[in-house]
């Protein structure tokens, strides 16, 4: 197993304010598969998936990367898990503007103070297609482009598993098809593992296996899904999550 | 729009204080300042309402040289002849006259064999008036042989001694030495009248040493009869006397004393003036980048609001409000510190003079007035460029997504170009130029380049920023670090522009005074042909002092070949004051100090006869052969006739007058001896001789060259520690003006450190990157405050050549530990910012809008 989450609970808040944004999730996430995340905005996508990546503690249950349990892990032993077993692609903001983006994508690698296999740099970049992009600066790249830069660092490192919220969140169609491909790409040859988050039923035929979230619990998932066969899921997620629930 | 900012303003509490606080440490100071005064002088005035109050009227002399001034040191005692109170008593309406002698100078030797020192209040020497309403025996008696005194209360303590003691006294002649029989206090229980100190001796002693006359006195004190008005009677005595003297009611005495005192608190006053200008004047740099931080982050709001309707003038109104929000606040938090500074100081000072009694603690009109003036002003004045760059935001931005970029800096650095040339035009003229203006137009020049190089700052800064942060890239937040702090050439720039300031500020003046200690050093070398020196701080109010014999003697040892001493004093030269010295030999002295004569000979110098230097051959319009009328502290006009005229030199006098001359001298003891030793013999051969001679003028001392040189620079050490405060203020200002430039970069940035958290960057490592941009921008400002420093005290001491300042030196080891000090308050600064980004929650900083 890449991932895996052992009845995890989430609280926001307390009293009146409280929000329980995970209600007792238990998932596994195989190594070499591209997951993704569905449910409806609120449902507790983002949260799982910082609970997942250890951004962000939960409130009962557990995470695994790979062997390493995640809670209870301090903020170095959090930072050491970041810098070998993660990566990440945020939705938006995710270069540096004063690096380039040879710079940006080396700059996990940078900061943990080791080198880039050349050869996998290469490939990495020319999956990606950015060859002719490295010395550009972020301000100089378009939004997919800047994207593309995004998911090369995060698999520069070879991490455990790559996380990402909403990825093609802020592109348009043809650029989130490009960063999509790329990423299933990834996992179908060089086995990365990938958990995606996203609420766009087409991006989510991309991956290999869908989860769909409602009300911060687990309701189903499809395998080898299709955009339509997602889209359908998502409607029914109501009268799923009642039956669950 | 005005809630709107009101509610900006309270959302962004923590940057504003911080820029709010240079803000208030200038009003400090400035309403401190006027507090201070304030308080002082009602206390004084309170003083000699009370000390006077018992005096109906006096009778003073008319000096004969005026004083003019605090650096003229004290004037010459002015002496009325005995019989004065004679006629005085004749007059009409007068109950009784007494003579009084009363003089600066009565220097007492405590019981720890030291001068019992002074910390600005006089120390008299006085007759003793039996029956004086003013001293109240406490102990003892008032003195009645010649060998007898009395002192007041504080200086008893002071110094140590009680009724019995032998008590040794320097006054116009050397150690004297007395038995205390009395101890004596003032009406109303005090000790002291605001700190100065009083012996009493008999009319006759008082009158030889303290005003080196006999049969005179400096006033005459007189009560009126029973039922005569004081204004009446003075009108009555100056009608009898003639106006030869001046006579005073005891008010006016009073208001005369006040008004002195007010003089010497103008000093006070300026100082603390000087700090707030240092500290609005950087104040101005801080909150200029506070501002227009604030308005790059707050765009999207600014374009939105505009998007919406408002105006640009609304725009500008809503940040200039915010200034006087700002500046109100500071206003209000600094006067109440410079309340609280004011009366502080206050008490200092009279715990350091001892005994004044502080009038309560005034906070007048113009202490407020100015908080408030300076307080708003200055802020306002710093935000109306970022508030006209907030009006040119287009309300597109809202809907952009990235900040603006950075405009060229074209346009600043011809600005800075324009402003520099004009500071160091200014600088020019004033150092040039003689006259009134001179001090400022160089201030103003100073003031102007700075402004001028901190416009200059962002251009130079872009490859001095990056070569300075090459030293860090080897790591990479280093790197990081770095390239952060090449970012906002603007936002690097004022920040370190601020720290500039300081640093520049300290740098010139080092540089003028220790290049004036180097020429100082080779005049004494190259042009005194002395081996040992007599002479005493030069830096005492009155130049401390030695008997003629002591050269006489001096002469007479084995190895000594000749000594010189020189008197000196200030006088009237054709109606023109100026200085001028005596010499017990003016052939040695022309020998020792090796000066060339450009006409006449220099020969043993008869009575009326005097050698002058070019410079004042052309001031008095004199040659060889002409004569001059001089009045001398003492005495009737005298004329001398002019034997030689020298080359000017700056050891050897403008005006030299023959040894009898000093006769007619305020002070007729020395004030500097010159002793030049046979070939072979050494200067610790003699030194202890000469030592012996000096046995009864414990402030003078014989010290070889380097002594010499040590004594007549130890001025410099106490201006250099002057300016240090100052340096530390403008430098604690600036030390803000990082911390606040670096918090408001971390808050700006919280996403991207939320990133590189995210992808692995530990939390001693983000507090390192922001650690480098912090030492990497402060660095560079002590550079640019070194450089700055550098030059304008090279322009000075270029301009002061013809002073004598001929030599300029760089003071490289104290440059050095500028620059070190630079990256110590980098690292100092980076503290709290660094902090705040090593505790950022990773979550929440991917997550801030
Ligand atoms: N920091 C937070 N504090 C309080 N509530 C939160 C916080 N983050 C998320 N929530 C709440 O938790 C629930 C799940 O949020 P999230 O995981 O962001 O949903 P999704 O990503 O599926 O849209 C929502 O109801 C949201 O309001
Ligand atoms: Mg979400």
């Amino acid at each position: 197993m890449a991932a895996r989450a052992n009845d995890v609970w989430k609280v926001y808040g307390a009293g009146e304010a409280q929000v329980v944004a995970l209600r007792g999730v238990t998932a596994e996430f195989a190594r070499g598969r591209f997951t993704a995340i569905m449910g409806p905005s609120g449902s507790g996508k983002s949260t799982l998936m910082h609970c997942l990546a250890g951004l962000d503690a939960t409130s009962r249950g557990e995470i695994f990367i790979g062997d390493t349990k995640v809670t209870g892990l301090s903020d170095g032993g959090l930072t050491k898990l970041r810098r070998t077993k993660v990566g990440f692609i945020f939705q938006q903001f995710n270069l540096l503007p004063t690096l380039t983006a040879k710079e940006n994508i080396l700059l996990p690698l940078a900061i943990a103070g080791q080198k880039p296999e050349p050869e996998w740099f290469e490939t990495v970049i020319k999956t990606v297609g950015l060859t002719d992009r490295l010395g550009h600066r972020p301000a100089q790249l378009s939004g997919g482009q800047q994207q593309r830069v995004a998911c090369a660092r995060a698999l520069v490192s070879r991490p455990e598993v790559v996380f990402a919220d909403e990825p093609t969140g802020n592109l348009d169609s043809r650029s989130g098809a490009e960063v999509l491909g790329f990423l299933r790409n990834s996992v179908r040859e060089y086995g990365q593992t990938i958990v995606m988050v996203t609420h766009d039923p087409n991006a989510a035929s991309y991956a290999d296996r869908v989860v769909f979230l409602a009300d911060g619990q687990i309701v189903t998932e499809l395998s080898e899904p299709t955009a339509d066969g997602v889209l359908d899921t998502m409607k029914r997620l109501d009268v799923l999550a009642g039956v669950n629930g | 729009m005005f809630r709107a900012t009101l509610k900006s303003l309270l959302s962004r509490k923590l940057r504003l204080v911080m820029s709010g606080l240079a803000v208030v440490l200038g009003v400090m100071f400035v309403s401190g300042a006027f507090v201070l005064t304030d308080t002082l002088s009602r206390s004084f005035d309170s003083l000699f309402r009370s000390a006077y109050s018992t005096i109906d009227v006096s009778v003073g002399a008319k000096p004969k040289i005026a004083s003019g001034g605090l650096e003229d040191g004290p004037p010459a005692p002015a002496t009325l002849p005995a019989d004065v109170v004679e006629r005085v008593r004749a007059v009409p309406g007068v109950a009784s006259a007494a003579g009084d002698v009363s003089a600066e100078g009565a220097r007492v030797i405590g019981a720890n064999g030291k001068v019992v020192p002074s910390f600005g209040p006089p120390r008299l020497g006085t007759n003793w008036v039996d029956g004086s309403r003013l001293a109240e025996l406490r102990e003892g008696h008032g003195p009645a042989a010649d060998n007898q005194i009395a002192v007041n209360a504080s200086l008893a303590k002071a110094a140590g001694i009680k009724v019995g003691d032998q008590v040794s006294v320097l006054t116009l002649q050397p150690r004297k030495t007395f038995t205390l029989v009395g101890i004596f206090g003032y009406s109303g229980g005090r000790d002291t009248l605001g700190g100065a100190t009083q012996v009493a001796f008999t009319d006759p002693v008082a009158q030889e040493l303290m005003l080196g006359e006999k049969n005179a006195y400096s006033s005459v004190t007189v009560d009126a009869a029973p039922g005569v008005q004081p204004a009446a009677l003075r009108d009555a005595i100056q009608s009898a006397l003639g106006d030869r003297y001046e006579v005073k009611t005891g008010k006016q005495l009073a208001d005369d004393a006040a008004a002195g005192f007010e003089q010497a608190l103008s000093f006070f006053n300026n100082i603390l003036l000087g700090f707030a200008a240092v500290a609005l004047f950087v104040g101005v740099f801080l909150i200029l980048n506070t501002f227009s931080i604030i308005i790059a982050q707050r765009t999207r709001e600014l374009a939105l609001l505009r998007a919406l309707g408002s105006s640009r003038r609304q725009v500008i109104g809503s940040v200039l409000l915010e200034a006087v929000a700002i500046g109100l606040v500071a206003a209000v938090l600094g006067l109440g510190a410079g309340i609280g500074v004011g009366a502080l100081l206050a008490k200092l000072f009279t715990a350091a003079t001892g005994g004044l009694e502080l009038a309560g603690i005034g906070v007048p009109a113009a202490s407020v007035i100015s908080a408030f003036v300076v307080g708003v002003l200055v802020t306002v004045v710093a935000a109306v460029l970022p508030a006209l760059r907030a009006s040119r935001i287009p309300p597109v931005a809202a809907m952009a997504d990235v900040a603006t970029p950075d405009r060229p800096l074209t346009r600043v650095t011809v600005l800075g170009g324009v402003v520099s040339a004009a500071g160091a035009a200014l600088l020019t003229v004033g150092l040039s130029g003689a006259g009134d203006a001179t001090l400022w137009l160089i201030l103003a020049g100073v003031l102007v380049s700075f402004i001028g190089v901190a416009l200059l700052t962002p251009l130079i800064g872009r490859p001095v920023v990056s070569l300075l942060g090459r030293i860090f890239s080897w790591s990479v937040p280093g790197r990081l670090g770095r390239l952060n702090s090449g970012r906002n050439p603007r936002r690097t720039a004022i920040t370190a522009a601020a720290l500039m300031v300081g640093i520049a500020l300290i740098t010139g003046v080092n540089v003028v005074l220790q290049s004036a200690t180097k020429s100082l050093d080779k005049i004494a070398t190259d042009s005194v042909d002395a081996q040992l020196f007599i002479g005493g701080d030069p830096t005492e109010d009155r130049p401390p002092t030695f008997d003629p014999t002591v050269i006489t003697e001096a002469g007479k040892l084995p190895g000594v070949r000749t000594a010189v001493g020189e008197y000196f004093d200030q006088a009237m030269v054709n109606g023109t004051k100026t200085y001028l010295v005596a010499t017990t030999d003016a052939v040695a002295a022309a020998d020792i100090f090796s000066v060339k004569v450009n006409s006449g000979a220099i020969g043993a110098l008869g009575a009326d006869q005097m050698v002058i230097n070019s410079d004042a051959a052309k001031k008095f319009g004199l040659a060889v052969g002409q004569s001059a009328t001089v009045q001398l502290s003492r005495g009737e006009p005298h004329r001398f006739t002019v034997v030689a005229v020298t080359e000017s030199s700056p050891v050897f006098p403008g005006i030299l007058l023959p040894p009898a001359a000093a006769e007619d001298f305020a002070v007729r003891q020395l004030v500097a001896g010159y002793i030049q030793l046979r070939p072979g013999v050494q200067p610790a051969q003699v030194q202890p001789d000469v030592d012996r001679l000096l046995a009864d003028s414990p402030e003078v001392s014989v010290v070889d060259r380097s002594g010499f040189l040590k004594q007549q620079t130890s001025g410099v050490d106490q201006v250099l520690q002057m300016i240090q405060i100052l340096l530390a203020l403008a430098i604690l200002i600036a030390v803000l003006g990082v911390i606040n430039t670096l918090v408001l970069s971390v808050i700006e940035r919280t996403r991207e450190l939320g990133l590189l958290r995210a992808i692995g960057l530990r939390r001693g490592q983000t507090a390192g990157m922001v650690t480098v941009e912090s030492v990497v921008i402060s660095v560079f400002g002590a550079l640019l405050g070194l450089a700055v420093g550098a030059g304008l005290g090279a322009a000075v001491v270029r301009a002061l050549n013809s002073q004598g300042i001929t030599e300029l030196v760089f003071p490289w080891s104290q440059m050095a530990t500028y620059l070190a000090l630079g990256a110590i308050i980098g690292v100092v600064a980076a503290l709290l910012p660094a902090l705040r980004a090593a505790r950022l929650n990773v979550l929440n900083a991917i997550a801030h809008e």
